[in-house]
Order: C-alpha cells, then structure tokens, then sequence
C-alpha cells in the first residue's frame, strides 16, 4: 500500500475533508488542564509534541461507566423488569495521535473480548467503528519498556494508519484496508519519496535504541504457575501497595469490571464499571468467603494475570505493552519493571 | 549525603541490631525521580537503602494499622501527629511505635517541578543542595528554589517538627507563621450553589480509584462505606452524584482527624485538589472547638466524644 506525507501545515484540511466520513467525530490528543487526553477538538487544537496521553485510550471501547441494558422497575407494570437492549449503534470515529503501545493494547484486548469463544458486542461494535491513525515515538519516555513487551516505539499492530513525524511533515502508511481507505479520501496528501521513508527507518532505530531497559520474561514461561504464585518477592510488594485502583485504572490493558443494576424514579439500568483485583470487594463471595482475602494475594493476582496467566491462555501473548504508566503513577513507586524482574529471576 | 538521612539510617540500624524493633518504616530511592518508595528494614544492611529528601510525601503511618510487632517509623511533623491519632484512636500502643522523629522542611509538589522544564521532555533526575533543586533531563538542566516548589500543604503547615517522637535526627525547625485558611476565604464567600459548582468541578476528573483514601492514614476502616454492599450507600459508576458522595462522606469521616499531611493529594493520578473537602472541616474544628488533630495523646477528636453537659440541645 502506497504510503503519503501530509504537512503539518495542512492536518486542518486532511481532518476537514475526512469529517463527513466520521459522524462519530475526529479525536485526537489535546491539552486539557495540563493534561493530554483524545478528544474530538478543532483540528488546530491536536498536538503531535506530546508524550503519552495521561490515561490509557481503552474508554473508546470500553468506557468506564457503560449502561449495556435498561428496564422499568415498576412493580406491576406491563413488561416490569424485563431487560432490554439499550441501543446506542456507534458511530464512526477517526483517532489521531494514538501511541504504538496503546494501539497493540487493543490487539491485546481484543483476543479477550473477541475470541474464538464469545465476542463482547459493547467492545466490538465500538472497536468495528473506529479508524485509528498511530503516531509512532521518536522519543520514548525514561519509563518505557514497550521493546520488551512485544511492542515498540514504531510498533504497527492495532493501527489502521501509522504515521511518523518527520518534522514539518507526517509520512502516513496504511495497515489496513480501512486505512487505506480513508486516506484515498482524503485531501492535502502527497505521494511519500523514498528518503521519507529511509527517514522514518532512521527515526525507528534511534527511537528504539533509546530503549535500553530491558525487561525479559523468558523464564516467567519457564516457571509453573504454583512457583511464581508462592514465590517469595511478593512479600516485598505487597508491603507497601496500598491496594488502591491506580495501576488498574490508568493501565491500558486492564479490562475487568463489575456488573450492578441502578433504579432511580422508576428506571433500572444495568451498567457495567470498570472494576480492580485490587479492591477487597473484587473477589468476595456472597457467602462471606473471600479467596483473596489479603494485600499480598490481590496485588499479586494483577501481575500473575498479565504476565502469567494470559501468556498460558493466549499462546505466549503477555498482557502488558510496557506504557509505563503504572509506573509514573504508582503512589508508592511499585514498579511493573522490578516486579516483572522478581518474576523472571 | 544529608544529614538526616545519615541519622536515619544510624537511628534504624541502632534500633534493629539491638533487637527494639521488628522493622523500621522508612523511605528508600524510587526508581523514577521525584517518587520514593515507602521502605521496610528489617536488618541493619538494609537500614543503608533508607533515605531522606524532598520526596517523602507519603505518610508511614498509613502502614502502622493491624501491624504486629514492635515498629519504627520515619515521621515527618505530620506523619507523627498521624502516629498520635492512630494511638488515641487504639490502634497501636505507645510502647510499640518508636517514632524516629524528623523536623520537616517540606515536600515538593512534582507537578509544580514538571511545569518549569521545557515541555514536552522528561525528568530524569532531581538532585538538592542547600535549598535547591536541580532537575534534569536529556537536553536540560533546572535549577529552582526548592521553597517555591512545595507542596500546598507543606508551605502553610503549622507543625513541621514532630510533636513526639523518642528521637529526632535533626535539631528542630522554625514553624511556618503563615494563616493556614487565608486562601480559602474565596472559597468559602461563595454562595451555597457556587460552592457546589466548586466542587463539583473540582472531583470532575475523578476515575474512583480510591488512591486518597488508601494513602490516608485514617481511612483505616476493615470496610470502607463505599465497598459496603449490604446495604449498598453508594453507586459504582460514574455518575456525578456517586463521585461527589464518595468524597463528601470520605471528608467527613476525617473531620477533627486530619492532620492535613496532604498523603490525598500526593497519591492521586488526577491531580484533585481533594484537600479543598478536609481543609474546610479542619478550619472548622479548630474555630468551633479549638482542636488541632494529633497534637496529644490524651485528647479524643471532638466529633468522636459526647458530653453530658454538651450545649447544644440536638445531640440530647
């Protein structure tokens, strides 16, 4: 597929002219209250000199509050609590600006919310209406670890379009026929040279030999589950996790939640919420019986999930792209990278 | 190497090869700059890893409930008042909390560090000297007053020098003499409606991660309200009203307790001012009864006692 420049000078028009295609919006990273977050904005308003967004991008598909079903809740009444679906068909949307970690992090959450076995339609439909434009980094952040992970700072997987910062200019490349498609109709594109594209090689190999810390997971595959699970660097991490939702929250790839029904004048909705192995709550049972009753075995359980448990269920794939931001943002400095380290030793 | 972190490590390794304590609660280096990591030394070796500097923030006494053994602590002025409240409270014994005592020349606030560097890049490392903080990264270096770049909490705090301690690694520090309330006289001039509005902007980026109330020293309750589920007191998603609940009864819970350590605020990723809720509870204990939170070991927060003689006919 051929691949294009598009000048800085001109994203306002390739974003105006693709508008119509996508009733659902244009997002793309802007700053809001210092912080850098995907939304649908003026197209002068987009930044492409920013690190990361501050949270993860998975509320595209997967919001933190979403109701999924609906019903009255009038005793009485004709079809009283009877389910029904909410329906809320998705429109298209176009991201811009999306990093190559959290674009792999949608590969990830895809072979868990569509697999062979069952295909969570809230996700999907979502997902199935999105173009994602990537932007690759030139200059990965001190806390990236992507290379490790099966990701990296000019990683493709999860993008319909890649698109690298030459400077004045993006060299966009399409992945996917809906890439390829948007970019057809698209204006303010011209033909990419072939230095464009020996540039961007060159911006990959500097990008990705920044990345000097490396974190190897070879041996995690190596260790049975009971090893790793009764291992004894736990001990040491759970001793100053507070067990708070912060990693789970801000995590791309963390992706449970937890179902309750809400009434208010006479409306139910059942809604689902993002929910965290951290929280005592997550694993109790109605019966009072709590199999993880303790700080050590939930904060345990978010690392054995990404790192052990999803790698056995999905051939080898780890359920981490390396972000980073559990680890900028953990209040008392639990450092994915450390622990992956306990794990592997 | 700083003098208090000298003390501290001879104070732990004293205090762990004579057997006093089972652990001591301290602060060692995190593995991205301006970010310690709480520390637990249980041998005088691992006493050398524990450290002092302008990234304390976090308060140990969050760790003291439910703890067995004998324990030290690191205490800042107000992690010792929270020691004192977590004693008056029962929830340690005096005799088992040796409280290594530091005099406190305040914690930075990160982001107000983050905001001087070109943006854009990141830092790498922070070091201080003599009231000074040099930031750098890959393409610059920065040096700023350390005293413009604390924390709110730290630059109005009334008692950087613990109020107990068995011992102090530093002499004591002059107390700030700043009105600790002035810059809320705005807030609280508002009317009703605009104070809602305050707060309801206030907690609008809130993702319900509950890191405040893990960081607070005095949410140390087996359950906490909003994970009850019998009955249930509050939603789950969020809707604005279930946010502002949260915050609102979390608030509360610590009025008369908060010793304004500022661990909330620390601790969250959003960057929620959420001390606006405590700071106004805390003014008005201290008007109507006098009460500063952690300041004796024989004085009980005036919302946990009732008097006979109370004036007021309500609670009869």
């Amino acid at each position: 597929m051929a691949s294009y420049i598009l000048k800085k000078s001109d994203l306002a028009e390739f974003v105006e002219s693709l508008a119509g295609e996508f009733p659902g919006g244009v997002l793309g990273p802007v700053l809001q209250d210092g912080k850098i977050v995907l939304a649908a904005a003026e197209p002068r308003e987009f930044r492409l000199d920013f690190q990361n967004t501050h949270l993860s991008p998975k509320d595209l598909f997967f919001p933190q509050s979403e109701k999924m079903l609906e019903f009255t809740a009038n005793p009485g009444e004709e079809g009283a609590f009877i389910l029904e679906e909410v329906k809320n068909q998705p429109q298209r949307r176009l991201v811009l600006g999306l990093r190559p970690c959290d674009a792999k992090a949608f590969v990830v959450l895809d072979t868990i919310f569509t697999n062979d076995q069952y295909s969570d339609p809230y996700w999907a439909e979502k997902r199935e209406a999105t173009v994602i434009i990537g932007l690759d980094c030139n200059e990965p952040c001190p806390t990236c670890f992507c290379t490790s992970m099966g990701s990296g700072p000019f990683h493709e997987e999860g993008q319909d379009v890649q698109a690298v910062d030459l400077g004045d200019r993006l060299l966009l490349k399409p992945l996917t026929s809906k890439g390829e498609e948007v970019l057809k109709k698209a204006q303010g594109l011209t033909p990419a040279a072939p230095a464009d594209k020996a540039r961007a090689q060159e911006l990959k190999q500097q990008a990705e030999a920044t990345i000097t810390d490396e974190v190897e997971t070879d041996n995690i595959a190596a260790r049975t589950v009971m090893e790793l699970f009764e291992a004894p660097h736990w001990d040491e991490v759970q001793e100053r996790c507070l067990n708070c939702g912060v990693c789970t929250y801000v995590c791309p790839t963390c992706h449970c939640f937890d179902i309750q029904d809400e009434v208010h004048e006479g409306k139910g909705v059942r809604l689902r919420n993002w929910d965290y192995c951290m929280s005592w709550l997550f694993t109790q049972h109605g019966s009072g019986h709590n199999p993880r009753p303790d700080k050590k075995s939930r904060v345990r359980q978010r690392f054995m999930h990404k790192f052990k448990y999803i790698p056995l269920k999905r051939e080898g794939a780890i359920g981490c792209v390396g972000c980073g931001r559990c680890i900028t943002l953990c209040p008392v400095n639990i450092d994915v990278r450390d622990v992956v380290r306990d794990m592997n030793s | 190497m700083d003098t208090r972190t000298e003390k501290i490590r001879a104070a732990a390794k004293r205090l762990l090869s004579e057997g006093k304590v089972d652990v001591v609660i301290g602060y060692r280096a995190g593995t991205v700059p301006l970010r310690n990591a709480p520390y637990f030394a249980r041998t005088p070796q691992e006493a050398d890893n524990l450290i002092w500097d302008s990234n304390c923030r976090v308060n140990l006494a969050t760790f003291i409930p439910r703890r067995q053994g004998k324990i030290a602590v690191v205490a800042k002025g107000c992690d010792a008042r929270n020691i004192l409240n977590h004693i008056v409270e029962n929830q340690i014994n005096r005799d088992r909390v040796y409280i290594i005592g530091v005099p406190c020349e305040g914690m930075v606030e990160p982001a107000l560090i983050e905001a001087r560097v070109p943006e854009g890049q990141t830092i790498t490392e922070m070091v201080e000297d003599n009231g000074q903080i040099t930031v750098k990264g890959r393409d610059f270096a920065v040096t700023l007053e350390k005293a413009e770049m604390l924390r709110q909490n730290c630059r109005v705090c009334q008692h950087r020098n613990p109020p107990v301690s068995d011992e102090l690694v530093a002499e004591p520090v002059p107390e700030t003499a700043v009105d600790p309330y002035q810059d809320l006289e705005e807030l609280l001039a508002k009317s009703e409606p605009e104070r809602w509005d305050y707060y309801r902007e206030l907690v609008k980026d809130c993702i319900r991660c509950y890191a405040c109330r893990d960081a607070c020293p005095l949410c140390y309750c087996q359950v906490c309200f909003v994970d009850e589920t019998q009955p249930q007191w509050v939603g789950k998603s969020q809707d604005a009203t279930d946010v502002m609940t949260f915050h609102l009864l979390r608030a509360y819970h610590c009025a008369g307790r908060c010793t304004d350590c500022g661990a909330c605020e620390s601790a969250c990723p959003m960057g929620i001012k959420v001390r606006q809720f405590t700071r106004v509870l805390e003014k008005s204990v201290k008007e109507r009864y006098g009460y500063e939170a952690g300041l004796s070991p024989d004085e009980k927060p005036p919302l946990t006692v009732f008097l006979p003689d109370d004036p007021q006919e309500f609670i009869k």
